[in-house]
């Protein structure tokens, strides 16, 4: 399979190829997946959802028989990575729900992921067992201890073949370093720290320290009446182990520098586009706030996500971003009924595809958008049962937002703001997404010719 | 309500167009700028509606403090807009809301609850709230010691010179044989009415800074209501 295709033309044309999860009658809220990623090589895609359970897919090997048939997720292991807390000091309950999952790169045999709810971040390790010793002395077969009267003679135990295990064990667990809630989690490029930021604060953590972190970023004022921002993500730069992102609620961006002061309240970079007069509004500022920052895989650009759009910032130009795309602009005039029932807070995600040519971010009703940057063009595609048959092409949508409604399309009212599209994920080198449709993961590939 | 979280309408397109004109006409972007300021009584609902969501959100055990920034800046650009206008559109005034800013005192983030409650004296000029408590500086992050961080709760002023606002001065007088030497120490506001808040020098004043954890955790059964009334212990017990 070719690296780095994504280049979305006529040609390209998507596929369903797997759903995961429970069909509706049986889901529950626990079920709701929360976060959605998958590691480095793709071979391995990670979930987490609201009851704090961590499901692993892994890739099959692709058969040489079935050609037209790409190595499909099956479940490689779950476990419950977090569970529910009291905070007793506080009164409160600590949600088990899952923020986020980060994998840390491949260095051996086992798998490593970072796994994160509101205040706690833990360190998994998934590892595989597939022998076991047998031929103890002291113990027998089932593992009863024999009587010692019965050993006249010794032998070495030794290694023979079982069935496969996957067994996830706790490796660090980092607590107590947030007073707020944990928005991100970013594992840096030196594979020896990682930060994991809330509302207000950022930390840095050595992988080997869990009773210590460093605090570099602190946002709070000091006087809490003057507080009118929060964190709302953050992310290291791929290459460069000093950089960092981070953004805020109200459409700004940081980049920040460590080796330049020990605490990083400066920054080195501000992005921030000046508000459009002709756009203001008393929901200016909601609107502007940022759900999501990511890095371009080459470290050259930062992606941000709004609630009505998506935006490509070179780091080295601060004023505006460079290219702005459209999500759901029909949305524009009904913020204030969005604001009524809430839905103008939703976070959404977006991502880059393999060779930084495509984003990727998610609406309502279970539309999500992809934007091709070099040929400007866009298509609305939705995550759906109905379109769930093997290999069926996915038709674009379009919505309709006045005058006369064509046969294909839906019109802005009869949209479902409960199917929403906050969680995606594309593989790093192939044209494999997964897109999180509430409690459902839908696995979706682009048409093998 | 045009759009409902869950709900999937179907709506003739005359509809459509009379609801998007009711609902959001302000916000129509073929409007040049100059002329979108709302009428007084969109502006208004929104006030209200954006009041009843920070209270909502101040109720949750643990905010979301985006939401709460988000929803309080909005608060005042609306408040900003009204403003200049020479006759408010009466406006209810929520009368749970110094009682919400103060129970929240007893329970959680004491720091965070305090700051919004006087977020919420900002609004007051406009709905006459009661002047909030002053907020309490926290320790910081750990690793990092916040410069001036006070020693236990000394910092905290809960007693304003305005906090008699539910009472008037003559009602002040039925209250005087009442014991509140345990109240007029500086540490603690009385969260119910009817309550007198005393002198602020008066003899609790010195024993308030040598107040041991036994006595708080007393004090703040009384403020949750678990205890009724008693005579407090002696300093230094």
């Amino acid at each position: 399979m070719m690296p780095g295709i994504g280049v979305l033309t006529q040609d390209t044309l998507w596929c369903f190829s797997q759903v995961k999860g429970t069909i509706e009658i049986g889901a529950t809220e626990a079920d709701i997946i929360s976060t959605v990623e998958f590691n480095h090589t793709g071979e391995l895609l990670a979930t987490g959802d609201k009851g704090g359970r961590v499901v692993i897919f892994q890739r099959e090997q692709e058969s040489k028989n079935q050609v037209h048939r790409r190595g499909e997720y099956n479940v490689y292991s779950t476990f419950q990575s977090h569970e529910p807390e009291f905070d007793y000091l506080k009164s409160l309950e600590i949600e088990e729900k899952i923020n986020k999952i980060r994998w840390l790169p491949q260095q051996n045999a086992a798998y490593f992921l970072l796994s994160t709810n509101d205040k706690t971040v833990k360190l998994w390790k998934v590892s595989e067992r597939d022998k076991r010793p047998e031929g103890y002395n002291l113990k027998d077969e089932e593992g009863r201890l024999r009587d010692p009267a019965t050993i006249t003679t010794l032998r070495v135990p030794v290694l023979r073949p079982m069935d496969l295990m996957v067994e996830a064990t706790p490796r660090r667990v980092f607590a107590n370093a947030h007073t707020y809630h944990i928005n991100s989690i970013s594992v840096n490029s030196d594979y020896e720290t990682y930060m994991s930021a809330d509302d207000l604060r950022i930390n840095l953590w050595n992988f080997e320290i869990t009773n210590q972190s460093f605090n570099i970023v602190d946002i709070k004022p000091a006087n809490m009446e003057e507080l009118t921002e929060v964190i709302t993500a953050a992310e290291f730069h791929p290459h460069h182990c000093n950089s960092f992102v981070y953004s805020s609620s109200k459409g700004t961006i940081r980049l920040c520098d460590m080796r330049a002061s020990a605490l990083c309240d400066r920054h080195s970079k501000f992005f921030e586009e000046p508000e459009d007069p002709s756009n203001r509004s008393f929901f200016s500022e909601i609107i502007s706030s940022i759900s999501d920052v990511k890095f371009s895989h080459s470290g050259r650009y930062i992606m941000t996500r709004d609630y009505l759009t998506v935006k490509v910032w070179d780091l080295n130009m601060e004023n505006r971003p460079i290219e702005t795309y459209q999500v759901h602009d029909y949305l524009r005039s009904k913020l204030c009924s969005l604001y009524e029932n809430d839905c103008i807070f939703d976070k959404f995600e977006c991502v880059w595809n393999g060779s930084d040519s495509v984003i990727m971010t998610g609406s309502y009703n279970n539309f999500f958008r992809m934007f091709d940057r070099n040929t400007k063009r866009d298509v609305t595609l939705e995550a759906s049962r109905e379109n769930s048959k093997p290999r069926a092409i996915l038709k674009p949508r379009k919505v309709c937002v006045g005058g006369k409604r064509r046969k294909d399309e839906i019109s802005v009212d009869s949209l479902d703001f409960s199917k929403k599209i906050l969680h995606t994920a594309w593989h790093p080198s192939e044209n494999i997404i997964a897109v999180a449709a509430t409690n459902n993961l839908y696995i979706f590939q682009d048409k093998v010719n | 309500m045009m759009l409902s979280k869950g709900l999937k309408r179907k709506r003739e397109e005359e509809q459509e167009k009379e609801t998007l004109a009711a609902d959001a006409w302000w916000l129509d972007p073929s409007l040049p700028a100059a002329a979108q300021a709302p009428p007084a009584a969109a502006s208004s609902s929104l006030f209200d509606l954006s009041v009843l969501k920070l209270h909502h959100s101040l109720r949750q055990g643990e905010p979301d403090l985006r939401h709460l920034v988000l929803v309080v800046n909005t608060l005042r650009r609306i408040q900003a807009s009204m403003a200049p206008e020479p006759t408010l559109p009466p406006v209810p005034s929520p009368p749970a809301a110094p009682c919400v800013a103060d129970s929240l005192l007893a329970s959680s983030d004491a720091a965070l609850s305090a700051s919004m409650a006087s977020l919420l004296e900002d609004l007051s000029h406009i709905e006459g709230l009661s002047q909030a408590p002053q907020p309490l500086v926290d320790e910081g992050p750990p690793g990092r010691p916040t410069g001036g961080s006070p020693a236990s709760l000394g910092a905290l002023d809960l007693l304003g010179p305005a906090t008699g606002c539910l009472l008037d001065d003559e009602l002040e007088g039925l209250f005087e044989d009442i014991d509140t030497s345990m109240y007029d120490s500086e540490l603690w506001a009385p969260v119910s009415e009817g309550l007198k808040p005393g002198p602020e020098d008066g003899p609790g004043k010195e024993e308030a800074l040598e107040l041991d954890e036994a006595e708080l955790d007393y004090l703040l059964d009384v403020l949750v209501g678990t205890q009724a009334l008693e005579r407090p212990p002696g300093p230094g017990r």
